[in-house]
């Protein structure tokens, strides 16, 4: 379905004239209305003049479509001049007729006006430009200024409408600047005749930083983005904002990759984070985002991905610095051409400026891996809904495109961490959360993962260690006292250490003695058997000795009553002779 | 564009619409000889343009007298010459010469705001 709105000619049968400007065809979802008017307007130096000369250059390089642009203000040479350093050479255009420039002069000072009159004169010099090229395209700039030559008000209107009437029938898509001012869009109400498109165009300076904004106000018969979008005159021409921030239709990848930090992954449910995703890592100052991030890009490098690290308070030479220092060289992928940095002062340009520039470097360097360290600092050149309306961006623009991107945040020491400055956290799909934790003398890091959408997660705090060998997460001691790092920890484990041991020796003293008791027991054993033995064999003994005696007792008293010659009645009994 | 020659009579030329006059030996002084050269740009023969040239040459003849020349241009025929004068609005009439340019929009109706426009005020006609 989506695709279907993109296109030029989407089913509800309103054809778009494409404009060929970064960003504007997608929020008006194909262009301009064809064959309609669209009035541009929008106060002094709001870009006017060039988004209209734009779509006119983009028309005929682009879309084969020749233009004429009729300038009420500014001479065709100032035009010329004027854009040649966007790349737009008008004379060369002019030259291979897919442009007609038309300055028309109207000066109020020698200018009487007696009795009734019309505009002929301009439409007769608007037909001849538009046959002369063979125009589909037309720009009126600024077509208030007619106001300025002609006093009669009433005419004015009816002529102006009757013009765009004409320019409807004519089939040309044109666009016609005005200029707003008094609190309204337009000073003459123009805005009135023009039923299809109405383009707003903003310039604020809010905190000292301007900034250039877009907004559709009207766009009949079609879909198309309200917001105000942010734009900027960059060098090669116009570009709107967001580049693509309409549809939430992202793909959600299942892969994972590594946080670069071994147990960290294992906190993330053993695997790390989802590709495509956004991750918020937020912390007080010092508290070892960067160091968190810098193993996130060099886990990046490592995979043979490439990496964006976009440092706005370190240059890149400090940044490779400071990540050698705890055993992370970034060097050799800087030299491999898989890490790069883009290292810009929030303050050095406006907001949608660096948008624009970290949209170029994505989209020329393809990075599957982002790093903006930190975002928080874009807030000094933006108010608190700007920041969060460029991360916004900025997050559609990576998850779009598949790109993994850690954010860190630094939140203030006083207020509370879960409230991330900038007030995105609720579109980042993981929140990693360092804290320092202060006790006994001593401040210490503790992470822990705040969220991490469709994973199971530890719930744990783990101390977070920079070693010589990059980030180590340790577990941390629940005692009775709360929670113990550092040296706490230390003293903690080699207390348990020597428990250990102790529990060791004496369960070895308890075998020994064990050992030493059934010995002991055995030897007994052994000892009273042989005495039983011995007792036995005397005593069995003794029992066949009476037996024999007992024997030898009759055969004695048999033998004797033989010798007596008594009775042979017993032996036994009466035997007693 | 037309040009005609100063016709004597005084009547229409076959067009119609191109008059010029001149009416020698009017001017006494040697600047009240000056020609003065006006042009009207038109879109078509309206009803609006016709009347524009006849209240054009009613002024001419009272303030002017055989000292103009009127140059009728149709941007329908012509349209290229529009550029030239920056003709927006039509009719526009346009006062060549004597230096400096001038312009007056409008179908020249109300007179004073072309005698003003032109600069026929007497005592300054010729300067």
């Amino acid at each position: 379905m989506s695709t279907h709105q993109l296109k030029a000619t989407p089913r509800n049968g309103i054809s778009k004239c494409p404009t060929g400007i970064l960003g504007l065809d997608q929020i008006t979802r194909g262009g301009l209305p064809k064959g309609k008017p669209t009035l541009l307007c929008g106060g002094a130096g709001c870009g006017k003049t060039l988004l209209a000369m734009e779509f006119l250059v983009r028309g005929a390089t682009e879309f084969n479509e020749p233009g004429v642009f009729m300038a009420f203000e500014e001479t065709d040479k100032e035009l010329a001049q004027n854009v040649a350093s966007m790349g737009f050479d008008l004379p060369a255009l002019c030259a291979r007729k897919n442009l007609f420039m038309d300055y028309v002069r109207v000066e109020p000072s020698e200018t009487e006006e007696s009795g009734e009159y019309d505009l002929e004169g301009l439409f007769i010099r608007l037909e001849s430009a538009i046959n002369a090229v063979g125009a589909k395209r037309v720009v009126l700039d600024t077509i208030e200024s007619l106001f300025a030559g002609f006093a009669n008000t009433n005419i004015l209107r009816s002529e102006l409408r009757r013009l765009f009437g004409w320019l409807k029938a004519k089939g040309v898509t044109a666009v016609i600047t005005a200029e707003s001012g008094d609190g309204k869009m337009t000073r003459q109400g123009i805005e009135e005749y023009v039923a299809d498109c109405v383009i707003l165009l903003d310039h604020r300076v809010e905190d000292q930083s301007s900034t250039r904004r877009l907004r559709i106000v009207k766009y009949r018969g079609a879909m198309h983005g309200t917001s105000e979008y942010p734009f900027l005159i960059g060098e090669t021409g116009l570009s709107v904002l967001p580049l693509s921030s309409l549809k939430l239709d992202h793909k959600a990848p299942t892969q994972r990759v590594s946080s670069g930090v071994p147990r960290l992954d294992t906190m993330l449910g053993g695997k790390g984070f989802y590709r495509g995703t956004s991750i918020l890592v937020s912390g007080v100052a010092g508290a070892g985002k960067s160091s968190l991030a810098t193993h996130f890009a060099r886990a990046a490098c490592q995979r043979g991905e490439r990496a964006l690290y976009m440092a706005s308070e370190q240059s890149p030479d400090e940044v490779i610095r400071n990540m050698r220092s705890i055993g992370l060289d970034l060097e050799p992928w800087v030299k491999r051409g898989l890490l790069r940095f883009y290292a810009a002062r929030p303050g050095a340009f406006g907001l949608e400026r660096h948008l624009v520039t970290i949209h170029d470097l994505i989209t020329e360097f393809n990075p599957k891996v982002v790093v903006i360290d930190p975002i928080t600092n874009f807030a000094s050149v933006g108010t608190y809904s700007e920041v969060t309306s460029m991360a916004t961006r900025l997050i559609d623009m990576f998850k779009s495109r598949q790109i993994t991107a850690m954010f860190t945040s630094r939140t203030s020491g006083d207020s509370a961490p879960e409230l991330s400055e900038v007030g995105v956290s609720s579109q980042m799909d993981a929140w990693l959360l360092l804290r320092n934790l202060e006790s006994n003398g001593e401040r210490n890091r503790g992470l822990y993962v705040l969220k991490s959408l469709g994973m199971a997660h530890s719930n744990q705090i783990r101390e977070f260690l920079l070693t010589g060998h990059g980030v180590q997460l340790r577990d941390v001691y629940v005692g009775p006292s709360g929670l113990l790092t550092g040296s706490a920890r230390v003293a903690q484990e080699a207390m348990e250490q020597a428990e250990v041991l102790q529990r060791k020796q004496q369960a070895q003293r308890k075998s020994v003695t064990l050992k030493q008791k059934r010995q002991q027991l055995e030897a007994q054993i052994a000892r009273m058997r042989s005495e039983f033995a011995f007792e036995e064999q005397g005593l069995m003994l003794g029992a066949h000795e009476m037996e024999l005696q007992e024997k030898q007792i009759v055969v004695d008293r048999v033998e004797m009553g033989h010798a007596r010659k008594a009775d042979l009645v017993s032996a036994h009994g009466n035997g007693r002779a | 564009m037309k040009e005609k020659r100063p016709n004597r009579n005084g009547k229409r030329n076959e067009h119609g619409m191109n008059t010029t006059k001149d009416k020698s030996g009017e001017g006494k002084r040697k600047a009240a000889r000056v020609v003065w050269s006006l042009r009207l740009y038109i879109a078509g023969e309206t009803p609006r343009s016709i009347a524009a040239l006849a209240n054009l040459q009613k002024i001419c003849d009272e303030h002017l007298p055989g000292r103009y020349r009127v140059e009728v241009v149709d941007l329908l025929k012509n349209p290229q010459l529009a550029e030239g004068d920056q003709i927006v609005a039509v009719p526009t009439l346009v006062r060549r010469l004597p230096p400096p340019l001038k312009r007056i929009i409008g179908d020249l109706s109300n007179s004073e705001r072309v005698i003003v426009g032109l600069d026929l005020r007497p005592g300054k006609v010729s300067r």
